[in-house]
Order: structure tokens, then C-alpha cells, then sequence
């Protein structure tokens, strides 16, 4: 299975993982500090700020899209309960 | 309506001038003994609620709790008419603060309600069962956004999750006045409502922070580099006293409290491991013991301290374990779990920041073991990191497995100095 690697700048910790791997399910485990709330891309809690490898996690979702505007997102940031790691990226809480 | 006087608002349902222009309107609450389930208020509260008049309109920040309209409405309407009202911040949605939103917007439909852009989700829910609220404009701000009211401003400062995602200060730049919500809270309720006027309140502030603000106090610290800039003429605060004699201070306090037990020389610079245990028949006792031996190897040096959960004061451990780099808690498994204290240690956890921590579990067991599992599963819901897995010994340790239990400590030791073999990154499948 090809493998990514995700970098919580926050904690200066990196993971490798099977691509296609949610942010949500490393983070908890790693201990990063992106909060989560509804966990199902509708609260825009957990939105984070994507330092590198923006092309590296999966399109956003029209819902995620519509998540992000109202919330008022900046560019490259996506929420991290949606975004799935398809190549190596560098993020951080928004 | 003189501020200096220290009238006691709890005898008058009117409004109080704090600054030029700038109103107290909030509501007293001292029958109050539990706020948020998890906060004992023995000195009840009260729902801040202020409104700043400017040449183009006027500005409500903030309401009351539910039940708690008719002093605010009495109080609001002996300084403003609801035609007036062109905008209603909301710094913080909990129902506190936003319980008479419904009934004001219905006085005074014509004002927009302003609320951080990090709100707008938290918003629609708030609003779920109110059609007329749902639909009323809205405006979402971020840091720098401005309202003005004519010859006066107010600007937004976004906090986010202090205490809810939502958060965020509102500041009005010619008084020097800081709409802060929850931030800067206490649970006091005194209708002579100044700082100065009240009398000690620090314990209350202290203990508001402790259990409101502690949990998020990264999140904290990045709201104070924000607001650090600000002049300060006062801060009004969503609960408690009216903060103006020399109200810089309480940021600093704020900064005093979050930074409390990080190592400010290179002597206490060490990395610490806190090990917690409790133990039926010395196994885990002795378990702990040996993980100690196996991180004060660690070549840099490390601080360790050992504590036996059945007799220390698990509120003391809490302040430890916040200070600490890395905790292990050692268990035996009983009916197939951890044991309670345990448990009501990890429980209390809840108030303060382990984020990216270092956190492990070990234990003896006669059975099956289970409790080993549970704590690092625990550890990983607290936001740490358990890059060891946790050792698990039948009964009695023999040599090795105390070798083993000093191998245990040497790799935290090393996880929490960088100094482990090979690149810190890790394969996901070893997070559990």
C-alpha cells in the first residue's frame, strides 16, 4: 500500500501512513492540537492550515467547501476530520 | 449613574456607565452554586451584558442567561431605546451569554448580530428551534474587522476555544475598553461589580481559570500575544467584577498561570517523568520502581518522581502532571480493568493541557491484563502521544522483567529527548 508521511508542525512529529488515511485518525493518536467537534465536516472545529503538500490531501468536498467559506477559511486550510492524506504534507491548527 | 460611588446595582435595575458611553447591562445571579456542572459557585455569578452608544446607533455585547431577561431589558432600557440598537455582539453563544438573544432580537429587529466567523456553525444550532433567529442577519467577523457606531469603533479579536471554538474579544479603541467574554472571567457576584470595589477576588479568578481556561491554555497564550498590544482602560469581562484598577495586570496573571511549571533556568530545563501506580501486592510498585532506574539512565538527564496513587492527594498530581513532559501510570488489573484510582486521576485529567505529552502504562496482572490497554487508550483520548507500548508482567517480575521494566524507561527517557534510535518518525500502526 503506498505510504505518506504527515507532519504535525505543531508538535514537530511525523507519521508514516497508508494513503488515504483521514487526519483525524493520526492526530488524536499523536496528540496534535487540532480540537475536533462534530467530527463529520459540519462544525468546522478542526479546520487546519496546510504548510506544505497542499496537493497531497484529497479534493475538498462540496460540503467541505461550503464548511470552509462560512467559517472563513484561509487559503490552504482544510478541515481535518475530511482531508485524506494521499502524498507528504506539513500542517498545523488554523 | 456615577461608576465612582460604588452604588451597589443589586439595590437598582438600572443601567451602570463603566466608561464614556459604555454600559453595564447584565444581570446578578447569587443564588447560583454550580455552573457548568463542573464549577462550584458559592458566590453565584453574574451575566455581563454591556452597550456602547455612539453617534449612528448603539451596540449590545453580550446578554444573559435565560430567566434573567426582565433585569436586563429594565436595565438596557434606562439608557437606550431598542430602535436604537443597530448591532448585537455576541463574544460567546453558550446560553449564558446568548438566552435573551431571541426575545432582543424580537425588540429590536432592525440589529445585526455580529459573531466570530468560527461561530456560524455553533450559531444554527443555538438557533434550531427559533425560525425568526435563524434567519436574522448575520455577520461573521475575524481579528481586524471593525463596526462603527459613527464617531466610535469597535474591533474583533478572534480567541478561539476559550472556551468553545467560537470565542472572541471585542475592543473598543477610543475608551480602551475590552468586551472579553468568558476570558478574564470569575464567578462572583457583587453588585458593587468593580474590581476595586469588591474586594478580593483573586481566588476567584485563579480558581475560574483552573477549570474554564486551563484546559486550552495554548490556545490562551496565543490570545494573550494578541491582545498583549491592546492599551487597556478596562476589561468587561462576560462574568464577575468590572476589571479597571490597572487592569494589565490580570493578562499577566492569565501569562503567570498558563506558563506555571515550565522550567524557566537550564537546571529544571530536564525533561520530567512523573510515574503514578497503584499496586495490590508491590508488583506494579516494583515495576515503577525499575521504569525510574531505566530513565535516569538517559545519557542528557531526566527528572523522574514516583507516586503511590493510594496516598497522595490526586488534586496535588493534577498541578505535577500538568508540569511534566511525560506520565506513566502503572495499574493491576482487576476484574478485568484499571483500578479506580486510577480511573478518578485520569477523570480529573480533563482540566488541563497533555496535549503531544509523553504518556505509557504498565502494570502486573494475575489474568488477563486489560488495564495496561485501557490507560494507553485513555492517555491517546487526553490528546498524548504513547510512542512505547506499555509492559505488562504475570504476577511476580523476575530479573528480566525488570530489566525489561528498565529497558521501558530508558525508551521514554529517549522519547522524550529526541535522543531515540533511527528518525523520529513514526508508522502509524505503532500509535495502536
Amino acid at each position: 500500500m503506498p505510504k505518506a508521511r504527515v507532519t504535525f508542525d505543531d508538535i514537530d512529529q511525523s507519521v508514516n501512513v497508508p494513503a488515504g488515511t483521514r487526519v483525524i485518525e493520526v492526530s488524536e493518536k499523536i496528540g496534535a492540537s487540532i480540537i475536533y467537534g462534530c467530527r463529520e465536516g459540519d462544525c468546522g472545529t478542526c479546520m487546519m492550515h496546510v504548510l506544505e503538500g497542499w496537493n497531497n490531501l484529497t479534493e475538498p468536498s462540496v460540503l467541505e467547501e461550503k464548511v470552509l467559506r462560512e467559517n472563513m477559511a484561509n487559503r490552504h486550510d482544510r478541515l481535518a476530520c475530511q482531508a485524506q492524506i494521499i502524498g507528504d504534507c506539513r500542517i498545523k491548527p488554523a | 449613574m456615577d461608576s465612582r460611588t460604588g452604588k451597589d446595582v443589586s439595590r437598582h435595575p438600572r443601567a451602570v456607565e463603566i466608561a464614556r458611553g459604555v454600559y453595564w447591562i447584565g444581570a446578578l445571579d447569587p443564588g447560583l452554586r454550580t455552573f457548568d456542572i463542573i464549577l462550584d459557585t458559592a458566590q453565584g455569578t453574574t451575566y455581563n451584558s454591556y452597550l456602547v452608544r455612539g453617534r449612528d446607533g448603539v451596540a449590545v455585547i453580550d446578554t444573559v442567561k435565560d430567566g434573567f431577561g426582565a433585569e436586563f431589558f429594565a436595565r438596557l432600557e434606562s439608557v437606550a431605546d431598542y430602535s436604537e440598537i443597530r448591532a448585537i455582539v455576541l463574544n460567546h453563544l453558550e446560553p449564558d451569554h446568548s438566552g435573551a438573544l431571541p426575545e432582543l432580537k424580537r425588540r429590536a429587529p432592525q440589529a445585526d448580530i455580529y459573531i466570530s466567523s468560527r461561530a456560524t456553525a455553533i450559531f444554527k444550532a443555538l438557533a434550531k428551534t427559533d425560525e425568526d433567529l435563524r434567519q436574522a442577519p448575520r455577520v461573521a467577523v475575524g481579528t481586524g474587522d471593525r463596526l462603527s457606531l459613527g464617531e466610535r469603533t469597535l474591533q474583533f479579536l478572534q480567541t478561539p476555544h476559550l472556551h468553545w471554538p467560537d470565542t472572541q474579544c471585542t475592543y473598543l479603541l477610543d475608551e480602551a475598553v475590552l468586551f472579553s467574554g468568558d476570558l478574564f472571567g470569575s464567578h462572583v457576584c457583587d453588585g458593587r461589580l468593580f474590581d476595586d470595589r469588591v474586594g478580593e477576588s483573586r481566588e476567584a479568578f485563579d480558581y475560574y481559570y483552573a477549570h474554564i481556561m486551563r484546559p486550552f491554555r495554548r490556545h490562551l497564550l496565543t490570545a494573550l500575544e494578541l491582545l498583549q498590544p491592546l492599551r487597556l482602560g478596562l476589561i468587561a469581562p462576560a462574568h464577575g467584577p468590572v476589571l479597571r484598577d490597572r487592569p494589565a495586570r490580570y493578562l499577566d496573571r492569565y501569562r503567570e498561570l498558563a506558563t506555571r511549571g515550565q522550567p524557566a533556568c537550564s537546571d529544571e530545563g530536564l525533561p520530567s517523568l512523573v510515574i503514578l501506580y497503584v499496586s495490590a501486592y508491590g508488583n506494579t510498585a516494583r515495576m515503577a520502581e525499575s521504569i525510574r532506574v531505566g530513565a535516569l539512565q538517559e545519557a542528557g538527564g531526566m527528572r523522574v518522581s514516583v507516586h503511590d496513587l493510594a496516598h497522595e492527594n490526586p488534586a496535588l498530581l493534577v498541578d505535577r502532571i500538568e508540569e511534566a513532559d511525560a506520565i506513566a501510570i502503572g495499574s493491576p488489573t482487576i476484574n478485568a480493568d484499571a483500578v479506580k484510582p486510577v480511573w478518578e486521576l485520569l477523570a480529573s485529567l480533563a482540566v488541563i493541557d497533555l496535549t503531544g505529552k509523553v504518556g505509557a502504562a504498565f502494570g502486573s496482572f494475575g489474568w488477563s491484563g486489560e488495564a495496561v490497554r485501557l490507560i494507553e487508550e485513555r492517555l491517546r483520548q487526553l490528546r498524548m502521544r504513547v510512542p512505547v507500548p506499555g509492559v505488562r508482567i504475570k504476577l511476580t517480575p523476575g530479573a528480566e522483567d525488570l530489566e525489561g521494566c528498565e529497558r521501558f524507561g530508558r525508551r521514554l527517557a529517549a522519547a522524550l529527548t529526541g535522543n531515540e534510535e533511527g528518525d523520529r518518525v513514526i508508522e502509524l500502526a505503532e500509535l495502536g
